[in-house]
């Protein structure tokens, strides 16, 4: 996993509540096999005009230029500004992958949905929730402002804006710990393989029958 | 000792460590395995060399991709064909206690399989790398969907690391209506408290409406706490969840019952137990329930109307609305049973059991198919599902409405197989997602349960299934 640790980056407005997986990364995409180039189909339906399936060209396809993924004003943006539950919907994994294969390191929000919020942290991509009155200004100035930057620093736990106000975020110190680290989480849990097995012969005794 | 909630006992018999800040290692009795979500998982595994802790632990079955006719033609599509082939593979490589293969008499969508086989029983923790793991709460396990990474993780471990959830009971007490059903009630209850409102917490639906539901029903309600935003749902054990697991292939041997039963016996919240959130709902005021939008909290009664996003004061709400009426091609103050429908489709892990079936059966029976009704799907939930229906002669009844009575998988669900909506089509669907694109791109999912699925079949629009002129 990516090591994530602060970031001076471009943000890019999604000014939707309740985007879902399904938004962020259409199931024909899942059939693949493989945990890469999911990139070019994240939000492929509000992205391009035409419909995707998994082989085409993306290079080709015709853009939708009212989605702001597309603005080159945009390009390049690492922050994805979103409105309430982000990331809704189904389990799939394949929607940080998407966001993340696109180049973005960060997702501020004022709620996101659980299994997607955990699945990020897995992916080196930082979730982050900020009240829903800060999530607001944020949208105005990077409307308002061309080239609107926000700072991330993982460490310290805040976002700064250009002028220099600072907004503190929660993080568990074990998340934290391990995007920090970019870290193994498997590799971490192995570690305490002892007391895995110790709680297994303790089950097995009291509950027989979950051991076949 | 202090009282516990369903949730706290659950969570605390399987805390197999807790750091300082509150992370848990929380051990995994049951992973259940499908196509999707696994095959980077396996290969994770296969690149770290890393054995499955406990392969006795998984069971799998394809469901997601593979299609609901012409099994005498395998799957068509290639890529498809290959992520159901790894999974083989994978399985074959790495073990698992069961697999239902494509075309085996026990596949079927995960959720519906699992229960059904007794692999999942009260008091497990289940994970599947699917959001409506939820599903098997019903059953007093702890279950909820979990991420590809997380997939691999309780391979490797036999162990999640999660932290707890906050507790939230949702009490319905009452009696439903005739033509009411479980699906009336999740809709009602996540119309009550927004697809978020249950972020955060495990809900445990409780109260004398839930104890009257079916197995079945308890299915079909936790399978939709996801969408209320709470990654499980519980319902306590009682007689009936210890009735439907007896002589399930994977249920507890019978030297192993009693012991077994009398430890689900203590699976319910103590008296007094602390909730963080309450919610109350009477049973009596649900009526059947329709989605007029695009998330499953754009719900009304049947017998209500499209509403006017111009009222709504919430500004990130309104341009919700409007987005929602736009992609569903609504106009505001359209009557529900006004809007008709091109497409039915009845099946998915939310109702595609043989109580479902039986429900849809029942209102179909010695009616036919409307006109201008393109097509409709029964997609039974597993073989088994499929061949109880055809020995209560449900297939028959859907055939002479004009139906089409299909093999089982997730089908319309998610539309990953050939079986999905065309540009602006029209669909009532039992399934649990009305997002845009989910059945197909630019097609327009209204949720209903299947007795409601079944009268707009025979109608041709939305109507109130209680409502219907006896045939
Ligand atoms: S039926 Fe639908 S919701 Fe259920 S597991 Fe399949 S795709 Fe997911």
């Amino acid at each position: 996993m990516k090591a994530f640790n602060s970031l001076n980056a471009l943000v890019c407005p999604l000014d939707r509540a309740n985007v879902d997986t399904d938004a962020i990364i259409p199931k024909q995409f899942l059939k693949s096999i493989k945990r890469a180039g999911f990139g070019p189909n994240l939000f492929d339906e509000w992205r391009y005009l035409d419909h995707g399936e998994p082989g085409m060209d993306n290079s080709v396809r015709p853009l939708n230029p009212d989605f702001v993924l597309n603005s080159p004003r945009y390009a390049g943006a690492e922050v994805l500004l979103a409105r309430e539950n982000f990331g809704c919907g189904s389990s799939r994994e394949h929607a940080p992958w998407a966001l993340e294969d696109q180049g973005f390191r960060v997702v501020i929000a004022p709620s996101f949905a659980d299994i997607f919020f955990n699945n990020c942290y897995k992916n080196g991509l930082l979730p982050i929730v900020l009240a829903a009155d800060v999530v607001d200004r944020l949208f105005a100035e990077c409307e308002a402002n061309e080239g609107y930057s926000l700072n991330i620093d993982l460490p310290a736990q805040t976002v700064t804006t250009p002028d220099g106000t600072a907004f503190t975020f929660d993080i568990t110190e074990h998340r934290k710990h391990c995007l920090l680290g970019g870290l193994d989480e498997i590799g971490l849990t192995l570690q305490h393989a002892d007391e895995i097995r110790a709680y297994e012969t303790k089950r097995r005794a009291s509950q027989p029958w979950l051991f076949a | 000792m202090t009282a516990q909630t369903l949730y706290d006992k659950l969570w605390a018999s399987h805390v197999v460590r807790e750091e300082s800040d509150g992370t848990c290692l929380l051990y995994i009795d049951r992973h259940l395995v499908h196509e999707v979500t696994s095959p980077q998982a396996f290969e994770g595994l296969k690149l770290a060399n890393r054995p499955l802790w406990r392969k006795d632990s998984v069971v799998s079955t394809a469901d997601h991709n593979t299609p609901t006719d012409h099994w005498d033609q395998g799957i068509q599509d290639p890529i498809s064909r290959l992520q159901v082939e790894t999974l083989d593979a994978n399985i074959k490589a790495f073990g698992a206690l069961a697999y239902f293969p494509f075309k085996d008499i026990g596949q079927g969508v995960v959720h519906v399989m699992g229960p059904e086989q007794g692999a999942t029983l009260p008091g497990m923790t289940v994970v599947c790398g699917d959001s409506h793991t939820s599903t098997h709460g019903a059953f007093g396990a702890l279950a909820h969907g979990i991420g590809t990474s997380e997939v691999e993780h309780v391979m490797a471990t036999q162990c999640l690391v999660a932290k707890k959830s906050k507790n939230m009971r949702v009490s319905v007490e009452g009696q439903l209506g005739a033509g009411v059903g479980a699906k009336d009630v999740a809709l009602a209850i996540i119309g009550k408290i927004g697809t978020a409102g249950g972020t955060g917490y495990a809900i445990e639906f409780a109260g004398s409406a839930i104890r009257g539901l079916s197995m079945e029903g308890r299915m079909t309600l936790c399978n939709m706490a996801i969408e209320a935003g709470a990654r499980s749902g519980l319902v306590a054990v009682d007689d009936k969840t210890i009735a439907y697991v007896k002589d399930r292939p994977l249920a507890p041997s019978a030297l192993q019952w009693d012991a077994a039963v009398a430890y689900w016996n203590t699976l319910h919240s103590d008296e007094g137990a602390h909730f963080d959130a309450e919610v109350e709902l009477k049973a009596e005021e649900v009526a059947p329930q329709v989605t007029w939008g695009t998330s499953p909290e754009m719900v009304v009664d049947v017998n209500g109307r499209v509403p006017d996003p111009a009222l709504e004061t919430d500004a990130v709400k309104k341009a919700g609305a409007m987005r929602a009426l736009e992609y569903m091609g609504l106009t505001a103050n359209t009557a529900m049973t006004d809007i008709p429908v091109d497409v039915v489709f009845i099946g998915s892990c939310t109702n595609s059991r043989i109580e479902d079936l039986r429900e849809a059966a029942a209102v179909a029976r010695g009616r036919k198919k409307a006109a201008n009704v393109k097509q409709v799907l029964v997609v039974p939930g597993s073989g088994l599902v499929k061949q109880q229906a055809e020995a209560e002669g449900l297939d028959k009844v859907f055939v002479a409405a004009g139906f089409e009575w299909r093999e089982p998988g997730c089908s319309m669900c998610l539309a990953m197989n050939a079986d999905r909506l065309l540009p602006g089509e029209r669909c009532a669907s039992t399934s649990n997602r009305n997002f845009e694109g989910r059945q197909g791109q630019g097609g327009r999912t209204h949720l209903v349960s299947p007795a409601m699925a079944a009268a707009a079949a025979v109608t041709g629009h939305f109507a109130d299934v209680r409502k219907l002129e006896a045939v």
